[in-house]
């Protein structure tokens, strides 16, 4: 890795001359006004096209924007290039935008100016993503603190109350209703209009079909139930053609990653179940991955297994559920999704036994997981998987040769996977698209290279091939599920060594990456060597697949865009953290 | 043949739909009976997934963990809890506040005073439980809890909190036994070497 730093540091600068000026560990400092020449060449000229993660830090002296930029080439595919940009002038932090280079630094730089302030010149449309307009400040900033700060980090010494108040005051009491509302000084919410996104000109008219009608503007969301959660769509229409969508999410942030500097490190695992709730359990496996490579923490052999079963059942799960949910959004109305909730109550019932939750399961642990199963759970388990095996066939007869499903979503929604990787987007649909990339393959974590499977893919990318693409990487998964079984250790520590509540991590800084059932599941920790993390950032693999929603559901029609919205596979609590 | 996909779907839902009340049918016995629906939601089963609350309840598994609670052996007014803390650091949303109390002479004693968890933060994650090193703080299963009064009813106090140790191993048998077998065989031990120091 770091021979391959140098060799890739070299060549830049023969390329684009002064462009990486320092390193720092494992990433290339870049030179900010040589950027884009740089990016161009990283991804033209040496085939790193896929820049899949782009996040910032606070320091005291500078901002720092940092990229983690992979190859899609067979021959790269792996470790990709981490790079960085210091920008020390904390006053006006300014950087040039790579949205022209990859579309999926489009979203990201506008989630690195809503929470840090940062400005992308050349961003076409820099606007705030998870907060409003109306906000004041930008929360990530290590200055800025909300209304009812208690301390930089907890434990908070208030939980020791004093002997002449001993009462502690409720989170009700402590969070007064309109006491946490503060305006930025040069925002009058009275006059506050919120512009639609989209191009629209009021009674513009148009012909369709022969008819003259007006460009509408639909409003969908935020509380639509076939919006996956609060999630709220600008439509502009043309008839009932899509010309136009302007996404608009944010209503379920809870600045999770404020809350996670904050938090412990071990702190943080119940948290990440609350991000995907369909797939709490592989948030914490992406979680304790990473701060386990901060650390160089091995991880009992038995535990590892434990890991990936609980891992790929929840894959299975997820897979089966978005199906439903995606026949809901066709007008099967709950037929299909009610059969995978009932094999989720099997998978569900198995997470009860082992975690004590069905759903917030808080299982893994840094170096290992919380409790052992039993051997009669694990036959259980056996069971549940030979059952969900039939049930994915099941699923194939009900729904694979509906004509009604294939009129309706043959050709709908489908992206060239070069296109998709140009937008960032990761996952099982990136693979219906033909490109196969799984991180479980191509940067192997866990045990995942000890076992045999395949990754699947299909042509096209529409929801046609993103439907069959969940079934085959569910059949994937069952066959990790039967290998793992089969090799679990019958006997054998769960926990490297003592498992302290305040583990401390070494200083550094790293991106780690797993897949998770949605895609590309990244965590880009910083430690200062305390017992809290100094930054903490998710890389959501629905955010930013989110990010392609307008190219696919353009030119389409209206009710196809709630179906592409829906074969994105997207849980709000990722997407807005 | 156009068409003979749709059938092949629809003949999956009849199918459920017969065995929803004709799977492992007895004459004798009434739908929705505690037997009935335990055959049809068994890992083999067929049919009805769904149960009739709150008529009916889902039985729990023994590791199901909801609110925290502590715990004590023979009288409320001596918890096993030693006010050291670590439940309070180790609580990732900080719901958790104790009060250690002191002897008459001012100094602390290892015996909290007051403690407090304010359930309408609480997130259920059960680390308190798991770090606790005196086995002091479990985990409730009671998950009913809907109240008209927060204020009230949700801010839990040393009161609502206790429990004795009878109900921790009704409630969860398996760690109970698995945590009385490993104090007893701490304690032989110690024995052990007081008498080989002997």
């Amino acid at each position: 890795m770091a021979m391959n730093l140098e060799k890739i540091r070299d060549e830049l600068n023969q390329a684009v001359p002064g462009a990486v000026v320092d390193r720092d560990g494992n990433w290339l400092v870049l030179d900010a006004a040589r950027l884009q020449e740089t990016a161009v060449h990283l991804r033209d000229g040496m085939g790193y096209d896929f820049l899949t993660h782009l996040s910032a830090a606070d320091y005291p002296d500078r901002f720092e924007v940092v990229y983690n930029l992979y190859s899609t080439r067979p021959d790269l595919q792996g470790p990709g290039i981490p790079f960085k940009v210091r920008i020390p002038d904390k006053a006006d932090p300014h950087l040039p935008s790579l949205t022209s280079v990859w579309k999926s630094a489009n979203w990201q730089e506008r989630e690195v100016w809503d929470m840090f302030g940062i400005r992308f010149d050349g961003h076409p449309n820099l606007k705030r993503i998870l907060l409003w307009e109306g906000f004041d400040g930008h929360p990530l900033r290590k200055d800025w603190h909300e209304p009812y700060y208690e301390e930089e980090h907890k434990p908070y010494s208030s939980r020791w109350p004093n002997p002449p108040n001993p009462r502690p005051r409720s989170a009700e009491e402590r969070v007064r209703w309109r006491a946490n509302l503060r305006y930025p000084p040069d925002f009058d919410p009275a006059n506050w209009e919120p512009l639609p996104e989209v191009d629209f000109v009021p009674g513009d008219k148009i012909q369709v079909n022969g008819l003259e009608t007006d460009r509408i503007l639909l409003n969908v969301g935020p509380q639509h139930p076939s919006t996956h959660g609060v999630f709220r769509m600008i439509l502009g229409l043309q008839g009932e053609t899509v010309t136009s969508l302007y996404p608009v999410l944010g209503h379920l942030h809870r600045n999770h990653e404020k809350i996670g500097e904050r938090n412990l490190w071990t702190g943080n695992v119940p948290y990440t179940d609350r991000l995907d709730y369909i797939c709490p359990m592989y948030n914490n496996f992406g979680y304790v991955v990473a701060v386990e490579r901060m650390m160089g923490q091995e991880v009992p052999e038995r535990a590892e297994y434990l890991r990936i079963i609980m891992g790929e059942l929840t894959r299975v799960i997820n897979h089966l559920l978005c199906i439903g949910f995606q026949f809901n959004e066709l007008g099967a109305m709950f037929t299909p999704m009610l059969y995978a909730f009932a094999e989720r109550e099997h998978v569900l019932d198995l997470f009860e036994e082992a975690s004590g939750a069905r759903m917030m399961v808080n299982y893994y642990r840094i170096g290992g997981v919380a409790r052992d199963v039993s051997d009669e759970w694990l036959k259980r388990c056996r069971k549940v998987v030979d059952r969900l095996e039939r049930k994915i066939d099941e699923f194939d007869t009900l729904l694979t040769d509906n004509e009604i499903f294939i009129s309706r979503a043959r050709g709908v929604g489908a992206m060239s996977w070069q296109e998709m990787v140009n937008y960032g987007v990761s996952g099982p649909l990136l693979r219906s698209a033909g490109l196969q990339y799984d991180i479980r393959k191509v940067e192997p974590y866990s045990i995942y290279d000890t076992f045999d499977f395949e990754v699947p893919t299909h042509q096209t990318g529409d929801i046609y091939d993103r439907y069959l693409q969940r079934l085959a990487e569910a059949r994937e998964s069952i066959k990790i599920l039967k290998q793992a079984l089969d090799r679990i250790p019958a006997r054998g520590a769960i926990q490297a060594g003592k498992k302290p509540w305040n583990p401390k991590v070494p200083a550094g800084e790293l991106y780690s990456r797993v897949e998770h059932p949605k895609g590309e599941y990244g965590f880009y920790l910083v430690s200062d060597g305390g017992t809290n993390p100094y930054r903490y950032h998710i890389r959501s693999s629905c955010f930013i697949n989110l990010g392609a929603l307008e190219a696919m559901s353009v030119g389409h029609l209206l009710a196809d865009a709630i179906v592409i919205l829906g074969s994105i596979d997207i849980t709000l609590g990722e997407v807005d953290r | 043949m156009f068409g003979l996909g749709l059938l092949k779907g629809l003949g999956v839902t009849m199918r459920h739909f017969i065995e929803s009340y004709l799977y492992d049918r007895k004459p004798w016995e009434p739908r929705y009976s505690p037997e009935w629906l335990a055959r049809h939601q068994a890992i083999e089963g067929k049919g009805l997934f769904t149960i009739q609350y709150p008529e009916q309840r889902r039985q729990v598994s023994e590791n199901l963990r909801f609110l925290p609670m502590l715990i004590y052996d023979e009288t409320p007014d001596r918890p096993r809890c030693t006010a050291c803390g670590i439940c309070a650091r180790v609580c990732p949303p900080q719901c958790i506040w104790i009060q250690r109390a002191t002897d008459d002479k001012g100094r602390p004693v290892a015996r909290p005073a007051g403690f407090w968890i304010d359930t309408t933060i609480c997130m259920n994650c059960g680390s308190c439980a798991e770090y606790c090193p005196f086995d002091a703080i479990k985990m409730n299963q009671v998950h009913e809890i809907a109240t008209p009064d927060r204020d009230r009813d949700l801010f839990y106090d040393m009161k609502k909190l206790l429990v004795p140790a009878e109900y921790y191993a009704r409630l969860h048998p398996g760690d109970y036994q698995a945590e009385e077998a490993e104090r007893r065989a701490k304690e032989a031990a110690r024995q052990q070497v007081k008498g080989a120091t002997r």
